[in-house]
């Protein structure tokens, strides 16, 4: 066993994920399957070895600071649930 | 011969010489696309009305003497390439109603270009799966066999172009997404290097491994296309500064003095299909009649790549969905609570392998399990790129199959995510190692399903993979066989 039903239950909340009770026993032993499977690499020497980040040679790349097209502010809030004048708007999180 | 059977090469000499025009080759696509959509399943919206004007344009550019790879073609595009108000929902519940405000990298080329765009097809969610299956939406039919999956994730794309509704298709691949498909469907798919093609605008899965490429009818078409789409962009942090070649360039015959490798662990791997080991022995002989050189070579952290890509790519999942929270895009639930809100809408909004990615890659990153997982598969990915540097020392380009078994049975692996995972066994390396690989039809089972071959070559050498996959091309016919639907 490497990880615990406690553990999928701390790792979704998290993730901000809700998992139903009735779905919990079958994704916990799912995910216990993968993560056994991975811990596979725990065999590999890897001992002066540098991490791969990603497979480019490239460093941090910068454009010169100019005003360039942007989407406005409209456009932006498009695809919002719900927007008020160009902003988002979310349940309340300054409690009173 | 109808319009739609053509490949992009012969399609653009007839529009070229005003055989044909594009609005007569567009309808043709959209007949025979009203005619299988129903039994196929592969878009997820059709563009019918737009694609007829932009068609209409395109004829009137040829008129005009403009020339471009692409110009008056049909093409469809995974849908998780963003379309200036039309929809892009990555095959998930959380943007079924996703209207991207802007177009993609890739989608303002091919519309510079005058290509024609068709529509938006299926893919697992968010790119995360081998059959498409994991689509929120439906299930796309392989043609060869409609019980069987198409592979995945891009799926739609794959289906499309073995079953002429497209001539193009553009997919993404970050694990075998473009050339599983592709060998299951029987038609070429290219993977590009990473950083060739621009990912702007493309929805994010796994960023240091997703790549953008075509699915085509012939190896000529897909270097066709690379002309339209490898650029460098500089909306694209990690878009490649370089010059990129003429890729039909390396359309010329003559395999003399090419060394192919053969990858030993993956020829002596477990549980690959007789039909497929011997399919890919014929290849090998095919290129060593036309005189290149056969060497054995290895990649000895074979074993390793799987477990490494599946801590990878969720961890960097797990990162760029959690953008998914009901707040600038995508579905909402309504609750009083903030943090409630985030909570059910991820999880009404994301299918079950979403979710169970996004689980353990956040596991995989969070404290106390960083450097047993997420840190070591970095290093292992040290390892797999090292062991392709030294193979292309004695090689110049690799072949090994692209999948184990051919496609199997809709519904077969839906309860065991694991075993579905093996199925990218030969796939998944080259996107560890942001290196090239492409997928050609190379065979077909006894139960008439099609197999395919993989090339892969050292990054920004997609000109060998073109140059060997035309030579194989001119030697067989397998990619002119189509399936009966």
């Amino acid at each position: 066993m490497t990880i615990s039903r406690d553990e999928v239950l701390y790792v979704s909340h998290l993730a901000r994920l809700e998992i139903p009770s009735e779905e919990m026993e079958s994704l916990a032993s799912q995910i216990d399957d993968i993560l056994s499977y991975v811990a596979t690499l725990k065999e590999a020497d890897t001992t002066n070895v540098d991490p791969t980040a990603q497979s480019l040679s490239l460093v941090n790349r910068f454009r010169e600071d100019v005003e360039g097209e942007t989407l406005g502010s409209d456009k932006a809030v498009e695809n919002c649930h719900d927007n008020y004048d160009g902003m988002f708007v979310v349940p309340k999180v300054v409690k009173n | 011969m109808e319009l739609y059977e053509l490949s992009v090469a012969d399609a653009r000499k007839k529009l070229d010489n005003k055989e044909i025009s594009s609005v007569e080759l567009t309808k043709s696509v959209f007949e025979r696309i009203d005619k299988l959509e129903p039994k196929l399943d592969a878009f997820l919206t059709i563009c019918k009305e737009s694609a007829l004007k932009e068609a209409g344009l395109a004829d009137e550019m040829i008129a005009e003497g403009k020339k471009s790879p692409l110009l008056g073609i049909p093409v469809s595009l995974k849908d998780l390439i963003c379309t200036k108000g039309v929809k892009t929902t990555c095959a998930s519940k959380i943007l079924e109603n996703f209207v991207p405000p802007y177009d993609a990298t890739l989608v303002q080329a091919l519309k510079k270009d005058g290509a024609v765009i068709t529509g938006k097809v299926n893919m697992d969610e968010f790119a995360m799966g081998s059959s498409t299956e994991n689509s929120a939406f439906k299930i796309t039919k392989n043609p060869w066999d409609t019980k069987r999956i198409p592979g995945g994730s891009s799926g739609g794309s794959a289906v499309c172009v073995a079953a002429d509704m497209s001539l193009v298709s553009f997919g993404s691949d970050t694990g075998g997404s473009i050339r599983q498909p592709a060998s299951h469907c029987g038609v070429t798919g290219l993977k590009p290097s990473y950083g060739r093609v621009s990912r702007y605008g493309l929805v994010a899965f796994a960023s240091s491994l997703d790549q953008i490429g075509p699915f085509t009818k012939t190896v000529e078409d897909a270097a066709m296309v690379m002309n339209t789409i490898g650029f460098f962009d500089p909306k694209d942090s990690t878009s490649f500064p370089s010059d990129t070649p003429d890729y039909t360039s390396f359309l010329e015959k003559g395999m003399k003095g090419v060394k192919v490798g053969i990858i030993k662990e993956y020829m002596d791997a477990k549980g690959i299909d007789p039909e497929i080991s011997d399919s890919i022995k014929k290849s090998v002989d095919v290129f060593k009649s036309l005189g290149a050189e056969i060497v054995e070579v290895s990649l000895p952290n074979t074993k390793y790549a799987v477990p490494a890509y599946y801590v990878i790519a969720p961890s960097e999942a797990s990162s760029n969905l959690a953008r998914y929270d009901g707040v600038r895009f995508g579905t909402r639930v309504e609750t009083p609570e903030l943090i409630e809100m985030y909570k059910e809408t991820r999880s009404k909004g994301f299918g079950a392998e979403v979710k169970r990615r996004i689980i353990i890659g956040t596991y995989a990153l969070s404290a106390g399990y960083y450097d047993a997982y997420y840190g070591q598969a970095q290093k292992v990915r040290t390892l797999i790129a090292d062991d392709f540097k030294k193979a292309f020392e004695k090689a110049d380009i690799l072949l090994s199959p692209v999948t184990p078994e051919p496609p199997f049975k809709i519904g077969e692996k839906t309860d065991d995510p694991l075993t579905m995972y093996l199925s990218d066994i030969f796939t998944i390396s080259a996107n560890l190692a942001g290196i090239p690989g492409i997928s050609i039809p190379c065979g077909l089972t006894s139960n008439n399903l099609p197999i395919g071959m993989q090339l892969m070559a050292p990054s920004f050498e997609e000109g060998r993979l073109l140059k060997a996959g035309y030579n194989f091309q001119c030697e067989t016919d397998f990619h002119k066989k189509r399936p009966v639907i």
